[in-house]
């Protein structure tokens, strides 16, 4: 996932105390998902994570959600690419 | 959405053509009422991609919920994107599958378009036009053969319940300046993992956190959700936080 990336001992120390900052649930990041790809797609980051707020700590804090952002993402890439 | 619902429901779905005979007597049992009226939301991802997904949205919707033979052809077009990113899914994840081969694999794709399917119908009311529709549906099937894969790679392995990940033992290299203050927070949280979390909290932050065991697999074995194990974890990783906190370890952002 390209965001906001911490150093490698940062991402250890995260990887075991999750995100500081507000998360959504699993079951929220579902929800919204399919729109934060898209909007993510469209270029705008700001945009994405102000129509979803915590969606992005929730990604950092959740390796499955994040599997599944970064699957979503890969598939609609690859279908832009197809039909452009 | 109500990832707990679906998977139980997903475990007793059926699969193949039996899965397109329920699936056309599920909508027909009036389970998925949609006024043909409703326009597409299009709330700020309305555009984000080429194209106006508004009309094209609406019209898989609305070909999805009404009785005939264009409901037909849209199931058989909707499963046919369906299997394409559950395919796109298990292909990307199929080093975690070594075992598993050609048809092998694609029969996991297969239940696990099948499973998407049945989701979607059962929740179609759900679709708010923030995405375009085709970009909605895809993520059940690659959720579905996500959390597929992860399961069958750990069919029959145990999950690990050991701390070695915190071990900061003499027997580790010096490290370097830059790993300094984190083999200090590494050594509090040890402390403060036996100390604080219960013993389901820990059985959860050990097999997830330091072992890195797929939230779906711990889920699984647990008999519960991806949410449900997810809070549990957030929950124990709040608590370290706040420990660590009261420690002078600074987590940025946690107050005791």
């Amino acid at each position: 996932m390209n965001q906001d990336t911490p150093d490698e001992p940062g991402r250890l120390i995260e990887r075991l105390v999750g995100p500081t900052d507000q998360e959504l649930s699993c079951e929220e990041c579902f929800d919204f998902l399919d729109a934060y790809v898209e909007l993510h797609l469209a270029g705008t980051a700001a945009a994405a994570d102000a129509r979803v707020p915590r969606m992005r700590a929730h990604l950092r804090g959740c390796s499955a959600c994040r599997d599944d952002y970064d699957s979503l993402l890969a598939l609609v890439m690859a279908d832009q690419t197809d039909s452009s | 959405m109500t990832l707990a619902r679906d998977v139980d429901v997903w475990r007793e779905a059926p699969t193949g053509a039996a899965a397109s005979t329920q699936l056309l007597a599920l909508t027909a049992a009036g389970g998925l009422a949609w006024r043909v009226t409703r326009r597409s939301s299009r709330g700020a991802a309305g555009d984000a991609v080429t194209g106006d997904p508004g009309p094209l949205s609406d019209d898989w919707v609305y070909r999805l919920s009404r009785p005939g033979l264009d409901r037909d052809a849209a199931i058989a077009a909707l499963h046919a994107l369906l299997l394409r990113a559950a395919r796109f899914e298990v292909n990307r994840r199929r080093a975690a599958l070594p075992n598993l081969h050609g048809a092998d694999l694609d029969d996991l794709a297969c239940q696990s378009a099948d499973d998407a399917m049945m989701s979607i119908l059962r929740r179609l009311a759900d679709f708010r036009g923030e995405s375009r529709f085709t970009t909605w549906a895809c993520k059940f099937a690659l959720v579905e053969a996500g959390v597929k894969v992860r399961r069958h790679a750990w069919r029959g392995r145990e999950i690990p319940l050991t701390e070695a990940v915190l071990s900061a033992d003499a027997d580790h290299a010096p490290l370097p300046d830059a790993y300094a203050e984190a083999q200090l927070l590494l050594i509090a949280l040890r402390e403060e993992v036996k100390q604080r979390l219960t013993a389901r909290q820990r059985e959860v932050f050990v097999a997830v956190a330091l072992n890195d065991v797929p939230i779906d697999v711990v889920a699984e074995r647990l008999n519960t959700t991806r949410g449900a194990v997810y809070k549990t974890l957030h929950d124990a990783r709040r608590k370290l936080r706040v420990a660590l906190t009261a420690r002078g370890l600074g987590i940025e952002g946690e107050r005791p």
